[in-house]
């Protein structure tokens, strides 16, 4: 039957719509949670990346180079299938967190090395003049200046996690996008259901989207 | 808890597998990548230009595709169409699910560099009476693809890595590949990382590819870097000032 036989809606009912809404829980504690752990890791990667030892910058640059060669579907079986084949079960929430920390935090790393190098060199001599060690001069002049700077692309990146985590569908986690799919498996709608899961995800990402710009904007005119 | 080898020599006699599937995967890209960008510069004009329910619709076009994942795109465009019973190879409605989306991205990158080229510029064009699609063409559209030509060359990228979801409506590409490999073999992880490092070469590739295309296409800038090639006699100021 197609979709103009049976109506616009069919068979689709609230109980689908309410299960739609809870998956949507799912998709955002998923995003937050590769948030957090991203953000851990990028720092730590960014922290490697303006190091002055060489060895760690080269490092970071090959963990940076090597999770951006690799799509994050890959990634994904690699966690998954890899910690079960040792010995470790974990539940599709934990692989795909663990998962997606390891390819966020290469961007974060990567975006986030941008904004400390856009740091004037001023403010680093400065900081060396009044005997700051190099963690001090991090902690207390660069970062809290680089992080003004680092919010609009943040949050521009926060879209893509939402955006990534329908993947973690395809190891069975159910957020939204498995959601969808189940739905759709029971009373086929596939245009519906998923025009509907579409809205779902615009309604997450395009505000962090327009809040992204504005700030960005913002930066712009105090900069120019 | 058992101890786990890896073991990668099951995989050997599927090296001709591999490569198929790389293969697909680039040749999916590519086509995605030649149609997509073309169509982002329409895009990208409409959503300038003077007409203002096509610049609306262009807008409206961008935030959709940029505010969704691909994946759901890709069932949307699959699964939704056939069941309105318009019903295409799987690796023909990859592809074309994969314009659609980069033709936005692209659209919005494009978008910023013509937004970069100076009022004064086109006024001078107009003052020396080039035609609307020449000013177009020469002064507007190939400087800006050549100062966002880094920011594309990046999305092409990803665009790569995105089509590893066209696996998901079982289009043939890469990942789809080490899908079968790995029910055939149960060595999950080890076909994995071999993708994983497949991917890697291709995305080494592209990056390598896309920067010898930059050098050959953008004229000025082959100039320039001779120009500033140390133990050179500078290039004479008419070449530099040849068409950029």
């Amino acid at each position: 039957m197609t979709p103009l036989e049976t109506g616009l809606f069919g068979n689709f009912t609230a109980v689908h719509l309410a299960y739609l809404f809870k998956s949507m829980g799912w998709t955002l504690l998923l995003s937050l949670l590769a948030f957090a752990l991203g953000a851990v890791g990028g720092f730590g990667v960014m922290l490697a990346r303006v190091s002055p030892r060489r060895w760690l910058r080269a490092a970071a640059m090959v963990y940076i180079e090597g999770v951006q060669g690799i799509p994050l579907l890959i990634l994904l079986f690699i966690v998954y299938y890899g910690l079960s084949l040792y010995g470790y079960s974990l539940p599709a929430l934990v692989a795909a967190g663990l998962a997606m920390m390891l390819y966020v935090s290469a961007y974060l790393g990567d975006i986030w090395r941008g904004c400390i190098e856009a740091m004037p060199r001023p403010q680093w001599e400065a900081a060396e003049c009044l005997a700051l060690t190099r963690w001090q001069t991090l902690r207390l002049v660069i970062v809290p200046q680089a992080l003004r700077l680092s919010l609009p692309p943040t949050v521009g990146f926060l879209v893509q996690i939402i955006k990534m985590t329908s993947l973690a569908s395809v190891i069975g986690f159910v957020e939204l996008t498995r959601a969808g799919q189940v739905i759709n498996n029971t009373i086929f709608q596939p245009f519906l259901i998923f025009s509907l899961v579409g809205a779902f995800y615009f309604a997450l990402c395009y505000p962090l989207s327009r809040w992204s710009e504005a700030m960005e904007k913002k930066l712009n005119v105090a900069n120019h | 808890m058992s101890r786990y080898t890896l073991d990668f020599s099951p995989l050997l006699g599927y090296w001709d597998v591999f490569l198929l599937g790389a293969w697909l995967t680039l040749q999916m890209t590519a086509l995605a990548v030649v149609a997509g960008v073309a169509v982002g510069v329409l895009v990208a004009f409409g959503k300038r230009g003077r007409n203002r329910a096509l610049a609306w619709t262009c807008t409206v076009y961008i935030e959709i595709v940029r505010n969704t994942p691909f994946l759901v795109q890709i069932f949307l465009f699959y699964f939704g169409l056939a069941s309105f019973g318009l019903r295409m190879p799987t690796f023909t409605a990859a592809v074309l699910a994969m314009v659609i989306n980069i033709a936005a991205y692209a659209a919005e990158i494009i978008r910023a560099g013509l937004e970069s080229v100076p009022r004064g510029q086109i006024e001078a064009a107009e003052c020396l009476g080039l035609s609307r699609w020449r000013i177009g063409w020469h002064v507007m559209l190939q400087p800006s693809i050549e100062k966002v030509y880094p920011a594309l060359t990046s999305q092409f990228l990803l665009m790569m890595q995105a089509s590893a979801m066209a696996s998901q409506i079982s289009a043939q590409e890469l990942t789809a590949v080490a899908n079968t490999v790995q029910s055939d073999t149960f060595r999950s992880l080890e076909t994995y990382l071999v993708v994983a490092a497949l991917y890697i070469a291709l995305s080494l590739c592209i990056k390598g590819l896309a920067a010898l295309l930059g050098r050959l296409v953008f004229r000025r800038r082959r100039v320039l870097s001779q120009a500033h090639r140390p133990g050179r006699r500078a290039v004479p100021a008419a070449a530099v000032g040849g068409t950029a």
